[in-house]
């Protein structure tokens, strides 16, 4: 029997060792995480793609307030306020010290430039509507902001902690959507369009004790399948929004990797044109709403990785009533009420865009509405097409979109022109009073209301609530579960040893 | 040989004019606004109209038509309507990555499909043959997006050789290398399938023919024969095929840089497409028709090479 000599054995394994810690150290604290969605800018102010938001917003730009995890608004830039008896004026006092990444002082002037921009005649904010009710920003002095409205508007803190109104510095607003400036935990260091982009941790940030991270690396990757293999393959730590709901089982079994289910703003509704014939009428809805069937819908689209909504208000918010039972599943009812009003055996299009949650449920409510005498016909748009003609020009008679605001009932108030079709004046009014009631108490009483309402019309077929799904390395933490906003802070995020 | 350039280089402006009227025309016609699109459903009307006026989509369409030729003739392709970046600049960017995929695809279906495809000739009716044409036969039933998950599972997932997706440039050539390996496989292999079976059966024609009998009579080798006698003969239908399956190797790309998420100039007209990007789209299907018009240009001055008979009808 050979035997190798002890002497050859241990300098290797010590190299071995010495190389695995090494290797460990220097991992440390770099997060690898994949989206799906690839921007083509990275300005937030400027562009609604949601990934902007996913990798910008409360990471390298900051706005005067934040949305925490829970839906709870607290001070972010500005460190507190006071609003005015009448709550028309707002004051925000902003943190001191705070520098951009190019090493500028943040001040007041900033603010008021920021807003000013946002605001403008000139402005291409995709939220632009949010900014409606202010009459006017100024500075009061370098750290001290007064923002004066017009009306009282209940969402006005919150919505001043989007990516939206981000606090931007006039010497790099032009150049932000390919080299992003901010005031966040983290500056922007590299960009490799199609394929990935790189954060490091602002040394010179306000809380950096508190910044666990010392590099994040975003990549690209749009196919469900090669998402799917970049995990196993390890070379990610995270996939928040992971793209395939059916892929999940293969994670939850496997002892490296942990599933996250969470909730987001997203509600999933089937639209109908109430605009038009034969949905104009509230019976036809209503059988619509009778004949389809959310648990196999949410079993064959979702695999069962969502919870059913029966109007417009996600499940884990304060004013939630489930509604859910309002419109009985019932193929035999449906199919009486589509006889009794005379739309039997009529053939409607439904328009879906490219989005697998969207493109699954079709196929299930075609049956289901097949089942009960009606014949849709689906069909599959990309999403430029959906955009301009079932948004823009209303020209369909359903689809199926996830609305991923936060504080979109106001949608229904929109009037005839919005592509829902709908025009209701007493629901218009109760909005009013949604939007101006700054009791938090008495407006989720109002919140309930507009849900019952929006039930009992039937405005829409209102399907679940879009999940978060997300995959995760075992030792990823502090990571979101859900997310009442569209972004997702990395301050938080850290990778145990 | 001066009218024959001549005329093949007007075809080739006729081509990119032609090309770019359709473009042009069907990008316009396709329901569709980029200022939509980049500011999405909450948008108000003021803030799409301040961006369509920065995107210059208020002029009158031949206007920007007219506009976009007489700036793209001086180079000028104009600046991509949601990246705001030149889009030469976005072109630079990525043309490394798929003209390295293209050009390795290229060398390994040749290599693979001439080898196999002479070998197979050679062992007519054998058992190498047979082998062949079997793999051949799966090789094109399977479509590159499976086979390309496939390679992933096997070699990136459960071995952990190779990354199973992305490029990072050719600053580390090693790891370009690396991250190229299963995206050049998963098209050569497709690729070389089809081309392998043209190979052989192109190679068996000519060698019934008579001066093989009497190359193999005097007494040369059979590798000899095979290589230097029967596969220059067998050219031309090989020849062909190599230049429509070029062109196909720069759509393939398109699937191929998605399963491996490759940053490459085939996502990059699948996204350009989807966000109504006219200049980027309208840059990029003139330079895939330039390929292809210039593919078939060098095939029709190979033919000449290959067989100088053809010189006269040329």
């Amino acid at each position: 029997m050979y035997r190798l000599p002890h002497s050859t054995v241990f300098p290797v394994l010590a190299l071995g060792l010495g190389f695995g810690l090494m290797a460990g150290a220097a991992q440390a604290a770099d997060l690898v995480i994949g989206l799906q969605q690839e921007p083509t800018s990275l300005d937030p102010t400027a562009d609604a793609t949601a990934s902007i938001d996913g990798m910008m917003t409360q990471n390298v730009f900051e706005s005067l307030t934040i949305v925490a995890e829970n839906g709870e608004v607290q001070p972010n830039l500005a460190e507190s306020w006071e609003v005015s008896e009448d709550g028309l004026t707002y004051t925000f006092h902003l943190v001191e010290g705070v520098t951009f990444h190019d090493g500028t002082a943040l001040d007041a002037a900033d603010v008021v430039f920021s807003f000013d921009r946002a605001m403008g005649d000139g402005s291409v904010n995709p939220s632009k509507d949010i900014f409606e009710p202010i009459e006017s920003v100024s500075a009061v002095d370098p750290q001290t902001v007064e923002i004066k409205l017009s009306g009282k508007d209940a969402f006005f803190l919150f919505n001043m902690g989007q990516g939206d109104s981000a606090i931007i510095a006039a010497e790099s607003a032009e150049t932000n959507n390919t080299a992003p400036v901010g005031t966040g935990p983290f500056r922007f260091d590299n960009w490799t369009r199609g394929d990935r982009l790189t954060l490091v941790k602002n040394p010179d940030y306000r809380d950096a004790g508190d910044v666990a991270l010392d590099k994040v690396t975003f990549r690209f990757i749009s196919d469900p399948a090669a998402a799917t293999a970049a995990m196993l393959a390890e070379e990610l730590d995270a996939f928040p929004g992971f793209p395939a709901p059916e892929l999940l089982p293969q994670f939850e079994s496997d002892p490296r990797f942990r599933v996250n289910v969470g909730s987001t703003e997203g509600e999933v509704i089937l639209a109908m044109n109430n605009a038009k014939a034969p949905f104009d009428n509230v019976e036809v809805r209503r059988a619509v709403a009778t004949a389809i069937d959310r648990e196999e819908i949410i079993d064959g689209a979702m695999y069962g990785q969502a919870v059913p909504i029966g109007s417009f208000y996600p499940p884990h918010g304060t004013a939630y009533v489930d509604l859910t039972g309002a419109y009985p599943h019932d193929t035999d009812k449906a199919k009486a009420m589509f006889e009794a009003e005379g739309v039997a055996g009529q053939t409607m299009t439904l328009r879906v865009p490219p989005f697998p949650y969207a493109t699954r449920s079709a196929e299930i409510i075609q049956a289901e509405l097949a089942a009960a005498g009606i014949d849709a016909k689906v069909e599959n748009v990309e999403w430029g097409f959906w955009i301009d003609e079932v948004y823009k020009k209303k020209n369909y008679d359903m689809t199926i979109i996830a609305h991923t605001s936060p504080n979109d009932m106001g949608n229904f108030a929109r009037g005839p022109d919005y592509f829902y079709g709908y025009d209701d004046a007493d629901f218009t009014a109760l909005w009013n009073s949604i939007q101006t009631e700054v009791d938090a108490a008495k407006r989720d009483e109002l919140l309930k209301q507009g849900q019952q309402m929006l039930s009992d019309q039937s405005v829409h077929a209102f399907l679940f609530q879009m999940p978060l799904l997300s995959v995760f390395r075992k030792e990823v933490q502090g990571y979101w579960a859900s997310s009442p906003v569209l972004y997702m802070p990395l301050k938080g995020v850290s990778i145990a040893n | 040989m001066v009218y024959f350039l001549f005329r093949r280089t007007l075809g080739f402006v006729l081509t990119l004019l032609a090309v770019s009227v359709v473009v042009f025309a069907v990008m316009n016609v396709l329901p569709g606004d980029p200022a939509l699109t980049i500011l999405g459903m909450d948008a108000t009307e003021d803030a799409l109209a301040a961006l369509r006026d920065q995107l210059g989509l208020n002029e009158p369409l031949v206007a920007r038509y007219f506009s976009w030729v007489w700036h793209a003739m001086q180079g000028d392709f104009g600046i991509s309507h949601s990246f705001r970046v030149p889009v030469a600049t976005l072109i630079a960017e990525r043309l490394p990555m798929t003209v390295s995929l293209a050009v390795a695809g290229v060398v390994v279906t040749l290599v693979l499909a001439l080898s196999l495809g002479v070998g197979a000739a050679a062992q007519h009716g054998r058992f190498g043959d047979w082998g062949v044409m079997f793999l051949s036969q799966l090789g094109i039933a399977v479509p590159a997006f499976w086979l390309s998950i496939l390679l992933v599972m096997l070699f990136a997932v459960k071995l952990r050789w190779l990354p199973p997706g992305g490029f990072s440039g050719w600053s580390d050539p090693i790891a370009a290398i690396r991250s190229l390996a299963l995206p050049t496989a998963a098209l050569a292999l497709v690729q070389s399938a089809v081309l392998a079976r043209v190979t052989r059966s192109s190679a068996l024609e000519v060698m019934r023919q008579d001066f093989v009998r009497t190359a193999r009579a005097s007494g040369l080798s059979q590798r000899r024969i095979l290589w230097r006698h029967v596969l220059p003969n067998a050219l031309v239908p090989i020849v062909t095929i190599v230049g429509m399956q070029f062109a196909a190797l720069v759509t393939g790309t398109i699937v191929i840089e998605n399963v491996f998420y490759l940053p490459g100039l085939g996502r990059l007209i699948f996204q350009s497409i989807a966000n109504r990007d006219l200049p980027t789209v309208q840059a990029l299907v003139m330079l895939f028709a330039a390929i292809v018009v210039t593919a078939n240009f060098v095939v029709d001055l190979l033919y000449v090479v290959i067989d100088p008979r053809l010189k006269a009808r040329a």
